[in-house]
C-alpha cells in the first residue's frame, strides 16, 4: 500500500500530508505535523486523551484512519487558544485546578469546549455524563466539574 | 505574621503550558537522527535461557541490538540490594523480563522485529502467591523467599492475653493495583564520548536515575546527566522503573552512537511496570468487655514480585503503620516481604500503608461487632491522646485530639442520623441496602526514621539575570503541585510576588540533590530548605546593602541584578538537620519512625444492589489534619485525586494474574473511576502548624490513598450485614458470598 495525500484543515489551515490511509489521525497530528498536545494514553479508545473534534463531533484520534479525516475541519487543544487569548475552558481549568500532570488536560478541555457548545448551561450530571469518556488519574474529578462550571461562567460573561 | 503567598491559591506554574497543549512530554521531544528502541521480554514466569534466535524475514542487519554482555560495567538498577538487573544474563525470574533490545529508525518495524526473535528456555519451578512462597518449597530467591522481615514489639503481649474478655481473630488481603498515570513511561538518551550521557525521562526522582547509570555505565557521575521532562503522572509508579527505561534507552544509545527514545505502550507499560505490593495480614487481638484494647498480634506478609526493589521500604511503612491511630499498651508486628515470579512490585502512594491500615480499620469494625459496641465508639476509646506512644515508643507531642477530629467527620458526614435511617430502611429488605462507614488512620510524613537523615538533602536559590529568584531542587513535578507550593515558600521567604519566582530545569547538572520526590516528604521537608535557602538569598542582598529593609519586588529584581554585576553570582543553599531530640533504633525498630505525622478520618456512604451485587459509593467525606495548608486548591486536589484511586482500589481495580504475567494489561478490562461513578467528595481541612515543616506543612500526598478502602468495606458491611475482608471488591466476588442467599422476604 502505497502514502497517499491527504488535506485536512486543521485548527483553521489547510494542511496536506502524505501517509499511509490506516495512520491513526493522533499519528497524523503528532508526528506528521508536529501538533503534540494531543496525547496518547491507551491507544485504544478507552482514555480520551486523545480527543479532537473532527467536523465538529469529538472523536478519540486513535481510533480515526485517517483516510476517514480526508476533507475534514479538525479543532485540536492548540485550536482552543493560546497564551494571548485563552479559551474559557483553558482559564477556567487553570482557576480550578482543573489540570495536575495535564496529561489528560488536552482531551478534557476539547471534551469540554464539545460539551459547552451543545450544552451551554449543563447540569452536574449532565457535567459527568459529557465528560465520561475522558479519564483522569490525578484529580478525582471534582476540580474538573468545578472548572466546567466556571468556564460557563465566564463564557457569559464573554457573551455579556 | 500574616503570610502574603503561602495559604493562597495561585495558578499553577506550568499550568499555562498544560492547558495550551505546550507543554513538553517525553513522547512530545523528538531529536535530530534520532531511532526508536524497543525491549525483547520473557514469556516464561522462570527459566534458564538456553539460546536466543533472530527468525527470517526482519532486516536484522539495521538493527541495533544490545543485551547483558554489551552492559559496560554493573548489570543492575541500583536501589537498596543489588539484585534486579537491567537485562536478564543467562536466567529470568518472571514474565516480562527485559532480556534483549533493539533499535531501528522506523518504529513500525519494531514491534515485528521483537515478535521475531525467539528465545528458548529451559522452565524453572515459580511461585506466584504469598501462600506459595512462605512454603518455601521452592526457593526462588536467596534462602527462604524473605526478601526483609520485620519484628516490632512493645509491652508484654504473651500476658495481655490472659487479662482479655475476649480474643478477636481476623485476616485481610488487598490486591495488586496499577498506578494508570495517563502518561506511559518513556525516555531518550544521547551519548558522545566528549558529552558523556544524557538521558531525559517520565520520572520523580532524578538523582535516582543518575545513580543507577553511573552505576550501569561506569561512567564519572559528572559524565551522566539526568533530565526530567514534564510527567504525566507518577503516583510512585515512576520512583524505581525511569532507571530501567532509562537504562536500557541509555545502552542502546552508546552501542548506536544515535539518539533512542523508548516510549512504552499502554499494554507494554501495564504488564512490565510495577504495582501495588499485594498484602495479606493477619489480627489477633485482647480487648476488655468495655472496649479497651489491651494487646495485638499482628502478622503482615507482602508479595515483593520477584527481585527485592524498594519492597524492604514498603514493608517498613506497611509495619510502623500497622496499629492505626489508636494506643496499643502491648504489640508485637511480624511482617515479612516474600519474593515471587511476578514482576516486581513497587512503589505506590502510600507505601505499604494503605494495606496495613485497610487491615486494622476492618478490624477494629470486627472488634465492635464482636463486642456488640459501634465501631465510632470503639474507636474514641483506644484513640491516641497526647502522652501516649505509638507502636514505635513515639511519644505524641502535638495537642492531637482524634475524637474532636473523628466527631466533626461524623458531623459533616449525618453519620447518626443517616446510620439510624439505614438500619431502619435495610429493614424493609429491599433489593438495595444502604451504609455507611468510618476509618480513622495517620500517615507519617517524609523518610522513615533515620532516612532523612541519610539523605541529607540539599536545596538552593539563586538569582537569574533579570533578577527572579529561582528554586533550585531535584524535586519534580508530576501534578501534585511541586512547582507551585516550592515558589510560594520561596516567595513567601523573600517577601516577593509569587510570579518573581521560578523553578530551576529538573536537570541533574543544574540542580543539587534534594532526595526524591516520594514519601510526601516535598512541601514538609524540601519546603523547609527552600524556605532557608531563600532566607539565605535576602539576608545576603539585605547585608550587601543593594537592598534596604522595606523593599517591593521591584526593589528585589534591581537589588539582585545589581549583586549580579558587582559579584558576579547569587546563591544560597540548605542543607537538611535533624530536628534537636530526636531518636530512631534502625535495628529494633523503636523511636520517633517519623518526623509528623497526618492525621484523618473519613466516612463513606455506599448503596449496594443486591440484584447486580453493584456498590456505588454515594457520598464521601474526607477529614484530614495535615498542618498548615499551603494551597487550599492543590491540597483539596490532592485528596479528592487520592479518594478516587482508593474507591478504584477498593471497587473496581483488579490485577488479573495468570502465572505472574497480567492478563488484563489494557484500560478497556482494567477499571478505573470514571466522571460517574465518583460521589461528591467533601474535602475538610483542621490545621495545626508543624514547627519543623515549611511555614507549618506536613505530608499530604499519600494520605488519602490509605481511608477509602476501609470507610466503604465497612460502609458495605453495615449496608448488608455481610463481612468483606479483602479488596478488591468486584460484583462478582460479592456474588459468590451473598447472591446465593435470597433476599429474605418479610411476611405481611
Amino acid at each position: 500500500m502505497n502514502p497517499q495525500r491527504y488535506r485536512l484543515r486543521v485548527n483553521g489551515d489547510v494542511r496536506t500530508v502524505e501517509t499511509h490511509g490506516m495512520a491513526r489521525l493522533l499519528d497524523v497530528l503528532r508526528f506528521d505535523l508536529r501538533l503534540t498536545g494531543t496525547k496518547e494514553g491507551c491507544g485504544e479508545g478507552e482514555c480520551g486523551a486523545c480527543s479532537v473534534l473532527m467536523n465538529g463531533d469529538l472523536v478519540n484520534s486513535c481510533l480515526v484512519p485517517v483516510a476517514q479525516a480526508e476533507g475534514t475541519t479538525i479543532e485540536t487543544v492548540e485550536g482552543l487558544g493560546n497564551d494571548e487569548r485563552l479559551h474559557a475552558v483553558q482559564r477556567a481549568f487553570l482557576e480550578c485546578g482543573g489540570a495536575q500532570c495535564g496529561m489528560c488536560t488536552p482531551g478534557m478541555l476539547v471534551a469540554t469546549a464539545h460539551l459547552l457548545k451543545k450544552n451551554p448551561q449543563p447540569d452536574l450530571e449532565a457535567i459527568r455524563e459529557g465528560l465520561n469518556g475522558n479519564l483522569c488519574r490525578c484529580t478525582g474529578y471534582t476540580r474538573i466539574f468545578e472548572a466546567v462550571e466556571r468556564a460557563v461562567s465566564l463564557a457569559g460573561e464573554e457573551r455579556a | 505574621m500574616q503570610e502574603k503567598v503561602v495559604g493562597k491559591a495561585p495558578i499553577r506554574k506550568e499550568g499555562l503550558g498544560k492547558v495550551c497543549g505546550r507543554a513538553q512530554y517525553i513522547d512530545d521531544l523528538s531529536l535530530p537522527g534520532m531511532i526508536y528502541g524497543a525491549t525483547v521480554r520473557s514469556s516464561v514466569p522462570r527459566g534458564r535461557i538456553l539460546g536466543i534466535d533472530f527468525e527470517p524475514g526482519i532486516p536484522w542487519d539495521e538493527f541495533v541490538i544490545v543485551t547483558a554482555t554489551d552492559i559496560p560495567c554493573a548489570n543492575e538498577i541500583a536501589l537498596i540490594n543489588h539484585d534486579w538487573p537491567c537485562l536478564a544474563d543467562g536466567i529470568v525470574n518472571h514474565p516480562e523480563e527485559p532480556i534483549l533490545l533493539l533499535a531501528h529508525p522506523d518504529r513500525h518495524l519494531l514491534p515485528k522485529a521483537v515478535a521475531a526473535v525467539r528465545v528458548r528456555y529451559e522452565e524453572l519451578p515459580a511461585v506466584f502467591t504469598i501462600e506459595e512462597s512462605e512454603r518455601v518449597e521452592t526457593v526462588v530467591w536467596g534462602t527462604d523467599n524473605v526478601f526483609k522481615s520485620f519484628l516490632l514489639e512493645k509491652g508484654d503481649v504473651d500476658a495481655a492475653w490472659a487479662e482479655a474478655d475476649l480474643i478477636v481473630e481476623g485476616e485481610y488481603a488487598t490486591g495488586a493495583q496499577e498506578h494508570l498515570y495517563i502518561e506511559n513511561n518513556g525516555a531518550i538518551a544521547v551519548y558522545s564520548a566528549e558529552e558523556g550521557l544524557t538521558v531525559w525521562g517520565s520520572l520523580q526522582c532524578p538523582f535516582y536515575v543518575h545513580k543507577s547509570l553511573v552505576k550501569l555505565t561506569g561512567l564519572p557521575e559528572e559524565r551522566v546527566r539526568i533530565v526530567q521532562m514534564e510527567t504525566g503522572g507518577a503516583f510512585g509508579g515512576k520512583e524505581d522503573y525511569p532507571s530501567m527505561i532509562g537504562a536500557h534507552a541509555a545502552l542502546l544509545a552508546m552501542k548506536s552512537g544515535k539518539p533512542v527514545k523508548i516510549a512504552y505502550d499502554r499494554a507494554e507499560d501495564m504488564a512490565a511496570t510495577t504495582k501495588r505490593h499485594p498484602s495479606r495480614t493477619r489480627h489477633r487481638t485482647a480487648v476488655t468487655r468495655d472496649g479497651k484494647l489491651l494487646g495485638a498480634e499482628i502478622e503482615i506478609a507482602l508479595d515483593g514480585g520477584a527481585y527485592s526493589t524498594l519492597s524492604a521500604t514498603v514493608l517498613s511503612r506497611a509495619t510502623i503503620h500497622a496499629g492505626g491511630p489508636y494506643f496499643w499498651p502491648n504489640i508485637r508486628i511480624r511482617s515479612r516481604a516474600y519474593a515471587t515470579n511476578c514482576p516486581p512490585h513497587g512503589a505506590f502512594r502510600g507505601f505499604g500503608a494503605p494495606q496495613s491500615l485497610f487491615a486494622i480499620e476492618r478490624h477494629m469494625d470486627h472488634i465492635a461487632e464482636a463486642l456488640g459496641m459501634l465501631p465510632e465508639e470503639l474507636r474514641r476509646r483506644n484513640f491516641l491522646k497526647p502522652g501516649q506512644t505509638t507502636t514505635t515508643g513515639q511519644e505524641i507531642r502535638e495537642a492531637l485530639d482524634l475524637e474532636k477530629l473523628m466527631e466533626r467527620a461524623l458531623a459533616e458526614a449525618d453519620y447518626y442520623d443517616k446510620r439510624a435511617q439505614f438500619d431502619r430502611e435495610n429493614a424493609a429488605a429491599g433489593m438495595k441496602r444502604k451504609g455507611i462507614g468510618l476509618a480513622s488512620f495517620l500517615h507519617g510524613s517524609g523518610f522513615t526514621g533515620s532516612g532523612e537523615r541519610y539523605l541529607n538533602s540539599l536545596a538552593a536559590m539563586d538569582v537569574t539575570a533579570e533578577g527572579r529568584a529561582r528554586v533550585l531542587v531535584s524535586s519534580t513535578e508530576f501534578g501534585q503541585g511541586t512547582n507551585t507550593i516550592l515558589c510560594q515558600i520561596a516567595a513567601e521567604a523573600l517577601g516577593i510576588d509569587y510570579e518573581a519566582v521560578e523553578m530551576g530545569p529538573p536537570d541533574t547538572s543544574v540542580v543539587p540533590n534534594t532526595g526524591p520526590t516520594v514519601a510526601s516528604r516535598t512541601s514538609m521537608v524540601v519546603g523547609k530548605l527552600v524556605q532557608s535557602a531563600a532566607h539565605g538569598l535576602k539576608q545576603t542582598l539585605l547585608a550587601s546593602g543593594l537592598l534596604s529593609d522595606r523593599y517591593t519586588t521591584a526593589d528585589f529584581h534591581r537589588a539582585a541584578r545589581e549583586y549580579l554585576a558587582q559579584y558576579g553570582a547569587l546563591r544560597s543553599e540548605s542543607r537538611y538537620q535533624a530536628p534537636p531530640g530526636v531518636h530512631w533504633d534502625d535495628e529494633h525498630y523503636h523511636g520517633e519512625a517519623y518526623a509528623a505525622y497526618a492525621w484523618a478520618v473519613y466516612v463513606a456512604e455506599v448503596t449496594v444492589d443486591l440484584a447486580t451485587c453493584a456498590v456505588t459509593v454515594d457520598d464521601f467525606v474526607a477529614l484530614q489534619e495535615v498542618g498548615r495548608v499551603l494551597n487550599p486548591v492543590l491540597a483539596t486536589g490532592q485528596i479528592e485525586g487520592g479518594v478516587a484511586q482508593g474507591i478504584g482500589w477498593a471497587l473496581y481495580e483488579k490485577v488479573v494474574w495468570n502465572r505472574g504475567r497480567m492478563q488484563n494489561n489494557q484500560m478497556t478490562n482494567y477499571i478505573i473511576p470514571t466522571t460517574q461513578d465518583i460521589p461528591p467528595i467533601r474535602v475538610f481541612f483542621e490545621e495545626q502548624p508543624f514547627g519543623d515543616g515549611a511555614y507549618g506543612a506536613k505530608g499530604i500526598g499519600e494520605l488519602p490513598m490509605d481511608g477509602p478502602a476501609p470507610a466503604i468495606l465497612n460502609a458495605i458491611a453495615h449496608a448488608t450485614g455481610v463481612q468483606f475482608d479483602a479488596v478488591p471488591l468486584l460484583p462478582e466476588d460479592m456474588f459468590r458470598r451473598i447472591a446465593v442467599r435470597e433476599p429474605e422476604v418479610v411476611a405481611t
